[in-house]
């Protein structure tokens, strides 16, 4: 009996081991990349056509000098933070509004309404773009930060799901309490449900803060042509270009490092909430 | 078949019954369909009636003040003194007015031709002597004529409510009661109405950069709309179903039969991608979720923020970056040859069959996917209940065993909503292919795609460097439809999953 006992956890104690490799070698190739990157933007190393080593000959300060100095990168960062600013401050006003409407609130074009827009979400999002392209053309809008912020906002109202998902679990009974009190329909969405949504509305500002940075697609269609108005996605790919991408490799790694600090910090420190967002959003659906 | 032989199916074959199931049941569901057809249209029927109805009434019943709102719209409302109502009703009919006179009608009218004349030469004094003169700009004929008629129906709609309003208040008026005040009408905009406040602005945004955007595109693909037919400079014109003729093989211009091959290619790799993106992605995530949140494993938070981490860091840096060191010269291969395992650069990225940047592309996409995964899947591994674990080994099933028949069947049971979103986003998954390999390598039998371009990243070529609109709308519409399709299967299977009692 005792020794079928210390085998059985010597056994656990094997599988354990055997996860720990497992996770050390996940670990380690899940933040090679960001090594590499982080190495290469110190490199002083010319490196021609390709990178040779993992470690540079030469370690240096110049593509960060280069970067602030002789590139617009400058620019494009404003650019992209004016954006994702007012993005997550447009784009959470409309989701918690047309989440609270399609949760809480019964009228004649509810059902149409959501039906509408699950279909409208099955179009390619692009398709739609050369038609957006000429409205904004019409507008004076086109290669203008504003016009981005439009394309970027005006359709947001489409991601409702998970903070809808959200406002469902919250008890109607606490609603109905409030009306009886005598509290309209915008008073207990203002005092009774947005204060039980933290969770959800940091959520929603984190995606929003972070999505105009990596988004290539769309600003790159908008802002054709014009440098002076890029976004960093955009800009920087333009360094990875065949013809660019020799004297331009270690300014990118910089340019990466750079964008990629203050967002890993936000998302590191608002954790919790991430993972409450998808979480709660992919078991409703 | 009876509840319990298909409870006792693997989860594979439960999913490929359901198919067969679907296909073999759509007869009859198409079939019900066509047969609810004429119970909806007298539905519908009898609300269009109920429309006239109320028509008829104001017509008949209504006194002077209503009658007139026929013509004036907010007349009835200001004679009641019903101000805010009136004048925003007045200045609708006014505004709308102007719109059609001043702007609307010459579109509308031109709609069937997409206009006559592009432009013409006048001279001129100085240099360089000629000047082009612009009329008919095809493009904006059609978006301001589709305009126009959304503008329209949204006339009918609200001289409709006027009408509606004014009988409605006549009769309320004839039984004695009060008429709802100007301070009622702003009270109700945030408590019976609060929906209108809500909404009004987000579906503004939605109409405009949306809707309208996928309707007139729509009307595009039944254009020629390409390099050879830009406005201003040129008209382009209605062609019927061509575009959809070249996509399908035999249209008539001479890349039919390349456009059609290329649009095959694509559509299978687009699926092949999608399957494998979204299983993989979600075994995998799986299984890394396992390994962190088993007992005795310490360090919990350190592993989930490692992998958080490359979620936070912007997607387009560790693509493009990934992109970098899978090319020919780059560092993964530069550093193999260094070892010695490799004599010349492994075509990670360019290999011309297409097999290894596919297989590359899928792997890649594993490594950005897996943290979602294994972040969302966290919190439902720790509601399986673990007495199940128990009792299967003491059945003497092992941990491979065990996963796939407890853990995988109630992780498919709990997540099929978020694996059909997974399997839709990636059928669009743009930023993947386009910044990885921009859908190379090419090959010459393929018109303007490579071998890892998916629909949405052709499409985008061909309307960003082709300037082809027409076969790009198509391709849209296309990409609609199977998503379409594809989300009615797996939704009517989720039902069916749905239906049977609770897992267990």
């Amino acid at each position: 009996m005792a020794k079928k006992f210390r085998s059985k956890k010597g056994v656990e104690r094997t599988t354990n081991i055997v996860t720990y490799i497992i996770l050390v070698a996940i670990s380690i190739i899940w933040l090679i990349p960001f090594v590499i990157l982080i190495i290469q933007s110190f490199s002083g190393d010319k490196v021609g056509y390709s990178i040779v080593s993992f470690f540079p000959k030469k370690w240096s300060f110049d593509n960060y000098v280069t970067l602030f100095t002789g590139t617009k990168f400058l620019k494009w960062y404003g650019n992209t933070l004016l954006v994702s600013i007012v993005v997550a401050i447009v784009q959470t006003l409309i989701v918690l509004a047309t989440s609270y409407a399609l949760s809480r609130l019964r009228f004649k074009m509810r059902k149409p309404l959501m039906n509408l827009m699950l279909i409208l979400g099955m179009f390619p999002g692009f398709l739609s773009m050369t038609a957006v392209y000429f409205i904004l053309k019409e507008m004076s809008l086109t290669q203008s930060l504003f016009g981005l912020i439009l394309v970027y906002t005006a359709s947001t109202a489409m991601q409702y799901y998970i903070c809808k998902g959200f406002f469902d679990t919250i008890p109607k009974s606490l609603d109905e309490a409030a009306r009886i009190d005598g509290a309209n329909r915008h008073t207990v969405f203002f005092k009774i449900i947005l204060p039980l949504a933290k969770p959800i509305i940091i959520y929603t500002i984190l995606t929003a803060v972070t999505a105009p940075w990596g988004e290539y697609m769309f600003s790159s269609f908008l802002m054709l042509g014009d440098p002076d108005k890029f976004t960093v996605a955009v800009g920087m790919k333009l360094w990875l270009d065949r013809e660019q991408v020799n004297d331009y490799f270690g300014v990118f790694c910089a340019a990466a490092v750079i964008v990629s600090i203050p967002i890993t910090a936000l998302f590191i420190w608002l954790q919790r909430y991430y993972v409450e967002g998808v979480t709660g959003g992919a078991v409703k659906g | 078949m009876v509840d319990l032989e298909y409870l006792k199916m693997s989860p594979l074959k439960k999913f490929w019954f359901n198919l067969v199931k679907f296909f073999k049941g759509l007869p009859a569901v198409l079939l019900a369909f066509f047969k609810a057809i004429p119970a909806k249209l007298k539905n519908l029927g009898k609300k269009f009636l109920g429309i006239f109805v109320t028509i008829g009434r104001a017509a008949k019943n209504g006194d002077w003040k209503t009658r007139t709102s026929f013509v004036i719209m907010g007349f009835g409302q200001l004679a009641r003194k019903q101000w805010l109502r009136g004048i925003l009703y007045l200045f609708f009919e006014v505004l709308f007015v102007f719109f059609m006179v001043f702007f609307g009608w010459k579109y509308l009218a031109q709609m069937g031709s997409l206009g006559d004349l592009a432009m013409y030469e006048i001279e001129i004094d100085e240099e360089p002597f000629i000047k082009y003169v612009f009329v008919d700009n095809s493009l904006l004929i059609l978006l301001y004529s589709l305009l126009t008629i959304f503008v329209m129906f949204c006339f009918v709609y609200v001289w409709y409510q006027n009408i509606r309003g004014n009988i409605l208040s006549q009769e309320l008026v004839e039984a004695k009661q009060t008429l709802p005040s100007t301070k009622d009408d702003l009270k109700s905009y945030a408590d019976e109405q609060y929906h209108k406040t809500l909404l009004s602005i987000p579906m503004l945004g939605l109409t405009v950069f949306t809707i309208l955007p996928i309707i007139f595109m729509i009307f595009v693909a039944f254009t020629n709309y390409d390099k050879a037919h830009m406005p201003p400079a040129q008209l382009f014109d209605w062609c019927g179903v061509e575009n959809f003729k070249t996509l399908l093989g035999g249209g008539l211009s001479a890349d039919s039969a390349i456009f059609a091959y290329t649009f095959r290619e694509v559509l299978l790799w687009t699926i092949v991608w999608a399957f494998f993106a979204t299983f993989t992605n979600y075994i995998l995530g799986i299984i890394v979720a396992i390994l962190i949140n088993r007992k005795g494993i310490r360090f919990k938070k350190l592993w989930r923020t490692v992998l958080v981490m490359t979620i936070a860091i912007p997607q387009f840096v560790s693509l493009m970056l990934m992109s970098q060191l899978f090319k020919d010269q780059g560092l993964i291969n530069n550093i193999l040859m260094q070892w010695g395992w490799i004599e010349k650069p492994i075509k990670f990225l360019s290999d011309s069959s297409g097999v290894l940047p596919r297989i590359t592309v899928i792997v890649v996409n594993i490594w950005i996917g897996i943290p979602f995964t294994m972040l969302m899947v966290s919190g439902i591994l720790m509601n399986i209940p673990t007495d199940l674990y128990e009792s299967a080994r003491i059945d003497g099933a092992g941990p491979v065993k065990s996963f796939f028949k407890i853990t995988l069947p109630y992780m498919l049971h709990v997540t099929t909503p978020y694996l059909i979103t997974q399997f839709i986003g990636n059928l669009n998954n743009f930023n993947v292919i386009f910044l990885l390999t921009g859908g190379e390598p090419l090959v010459t039998n393929m018109q303007y795609a490579g071998k890892t371009d998916l629909l949405i990243t052709w499409l985008y070529k061909l309307t960003v460097n082709q300037s082809q609109y027409g076969l790009a709308s198509v391709i849209g519409i296309f990409t609609f439809i199977i998503v379409a399709v594809i989300s009615l299967i797996l939704y009517n299977n989720s039902k069916s999953v749905k239906n049977e009692e609770d897992f267990m």
